[in-house]
């Protein structure tokens, strides 16, 4: 796996005067499934946000498919944390899909029946088409996860970027959203997840990134969970750690 | 009827649209309040532009208006980015500043404007009996533009209001985008100052968009709703300020658009206080005849 989705040197973001991610440097391979991990307020959206271009960088350097990346690019979905919207907002679930087709759709024009007939497919891909359309506050916390979803599929990208998809969603849906990452992935797209839950990184990812302000350890999950490196990114409060990694890494308990 | 009061409708109706469509993004955006530091921030430019025209057609003093609004934005900008005041608190003080300013600057206009009286104040309450053909069709033409300009970028204006992160990953230029809102939003304010005034006018920006809210789950219709409560407003408080003489025409349409909103809220099916009251007491009957169902 010598081909990079992303490429990040020396990345540093700060908010004020502090910073929040300092001289960070990540390689995400092509076609693998990688979730950022790290304590609350470690910077971990802020991460996914600098490489995507929403937030200043301080300094630092991101490239993308080889290419320096300033933000936009057709190849290059995004799916916000679920909380950054205002779910009252007075839209259907198939408006929210078809935003996904707007880049391709260009300024002044309106979506067609082709985008249309896209964004259908791509709900009934993510098991909510009879909800197409319900307004967007009638649906429930994972059903609006697939929404988010779907539109990203309809973006028709071949990275993309995640933050926080598993939170707050039933089994199902994370079941779901686990077989559409690894669908996605089986096609052979990249997807970066900002992911929370210790305890489900080695079943549903590949790599890791162990963030804390610092990169803490980058590469393929038994390889990077150790205990010594989870106690670095933690810095050593949580108890379970040991365990975690032991399962992770499949070292004898 | 008279020829006059016709056509001060027609505009009236115009700008009501105007704003009530303007307004709709402007409340979806969170930006409700930016429309009343708006509105008082204009009120030096028209002292202003008398002075400096020398006279009170109303293009120059609109114009006047526009520019210290402009000012207005650029203080409130700097206010934020460079000290450390909150947005709320920044936008209070523009907001109470620049309508101080302008009442001063009012003042000295009326003290030293030969004949005594320059007729600027009727802009801080709104007046229309002095309008003629010519103030309606700049008022008209203007509210056209606005409502065709938003016509055409409908669809960047709704995903910037809904998610600007997602917006700006699919190379949408939010701060475009965000200006032109803060352009339209301008122009409705300018626009809607000689009949509503500086004081009144953010009211119309807000309160048929909230209203109109009630009654739709999807932003197409809601545009039309608050637009149409908008017009509705503006046309009954002209026609209720040329009946009644003296009586200024602002507050009588900002009280229109407060009776439509208390309305909204009480009846609209669904989201009506009224609607959501007859929901509950059904589910509480039948959760004690035992018929409620999971």
């Amino acid at each position: 796996m010598n081909e990079l989705a992303i490429q990040v040197r020396r990345l540093t973001v700060a908010y004020e005067h502090k910073p929040v991610l300092f001289d960070v440097d990540l390689d995400v391979p092509k076609g693998r499934l990688m979730a950022i991990v790290g304590p609350n307020g470690a910077g971990k959206s802020t991460l996914v946000k600098a490489i995507l271009g929403l937030i200043p960088r301080v300094s630092g350097t991101v490239s993308v498919f080889g290419k320096a990346f300033s933000g936009v690019d057709p190849r290059v979905g995004y799916v916000p944390q679920r909380e950054s919207v205002d779910w009252d907002f007075p839209v259907s679930a198939l408006d929210v899909v078809l935003m996904g087709s707007y880049h391709r759709v260009g300024w002044f024009k309106r979506p067609g029946n082709h985008e249309r007939e896209g964004a259908i497919q791509a709900l009934r891909e993510v098991g909510m088409l009879e909800f197409a359309n319900r307004q967007i506050s009638q649906l429930s916390g994972g059903q609006q996860q697939r929404v988010f979803l779907a539109r990203a599929l309809l973006q028709r990208a071949d990275l993309y970027l995640m933050d926080e998809p598993f939170a707050g969603v039933d089994a199902a849906t994370e079941v779901a959203i686990l077989e559409l990452m690894r669908r996605m992935r089986d096609e052979g797209k990249t997807v970066v997840a900002v992911h929370h839950d210790l305890q489900t990184v080695a079943d549903y990812f590949d790599d890791v990134a162990l963030i804390n302000l610092r990169v803490f350890g980058v590469g393929p999950v038994d390889v990077v969970m150790t205990p010594e490196r989870l106690r670095q990114t933690y810095g050593g409060r949580l108890g379970a750690l040991e365990t975690i990694a032991k399962s992770a890494t499949g070292a004898a308990p | 009827m008279t020829y006059n009061t016709g056509i001060v409708l027609l505009g009236a109706c115009l700008l009501g649209a105007l704003c009530g469509c303007v307004g709709s993004f402007a409340v979806l955006r969170r930006r409700a309040l930016m429309g009343d530091v708006m509105a008082h921030a204009a009120l030096p430019g028209l002292p202003m532009a008398y002075l400096l025209a020398g006279g009170k057609s109303l293009p120059v003093l609109l114009a006047g208006a526009g520019v210290s609004i402009l000012v207005g934005m650029v203080l409130f900008g700097a206010m934020r980015n460079r000290t450390r005041t909150q947005d709320d608190a920044a936008m209070a003080l523009v907001l109470a500043s620049m309508f101080g300013l302008g009442i001063v600057l009012l003042r000295h206009v009326q003290n030293v404007s030969t004949g005594g009286h320059a007729g600027l104040e009727s802009f801080i309450f709104g007046k229309t009996a002095g309008m003629v053909a010519s103030d309606v069709w700049l008022t008209g033409g203007m509210a056209l533009v606005c409502l065709a300009v938003i016509a055409l970028a409908y669809k960047e204006l709704r995903l910037v209001c809904f998610d600007p992160g997602f917006a700006s990953s699919a190379g949408i230029r939010v701060g475009w985008v965000d200006a032109l809102l803060t352009g339209l939003l301008v122009l409705a304010v300018v626009v809607g100052l000689p009949m509503v005034g500086v004081v009144m006018v953010a009211a119309l920006t807000i309160i048929p968009a909230v209203a109109a809210r009630f009654w739709t789950e999807s932003l197409g219709p809601m545009l039309g709703i608050a637009s149409a409560f908008g017009a509705t407003s503006c046309a009954l408080g002209v026609l209720v300020s040329a009946s009644q003489a003296g009586m200024p025409s602002g507050p009588l349409i900002v009280l229109a658009a407060a009776g439509l909103f208390a309305f909204s809220a009480l009846f609209a099916p669904r989201r009506g206080w009224v609607a959501r009251r007859i929901r509950l007491e059904r589910l509480r009957l039948a959760w004690r005849a035992g018929r409620l169902d999971p």
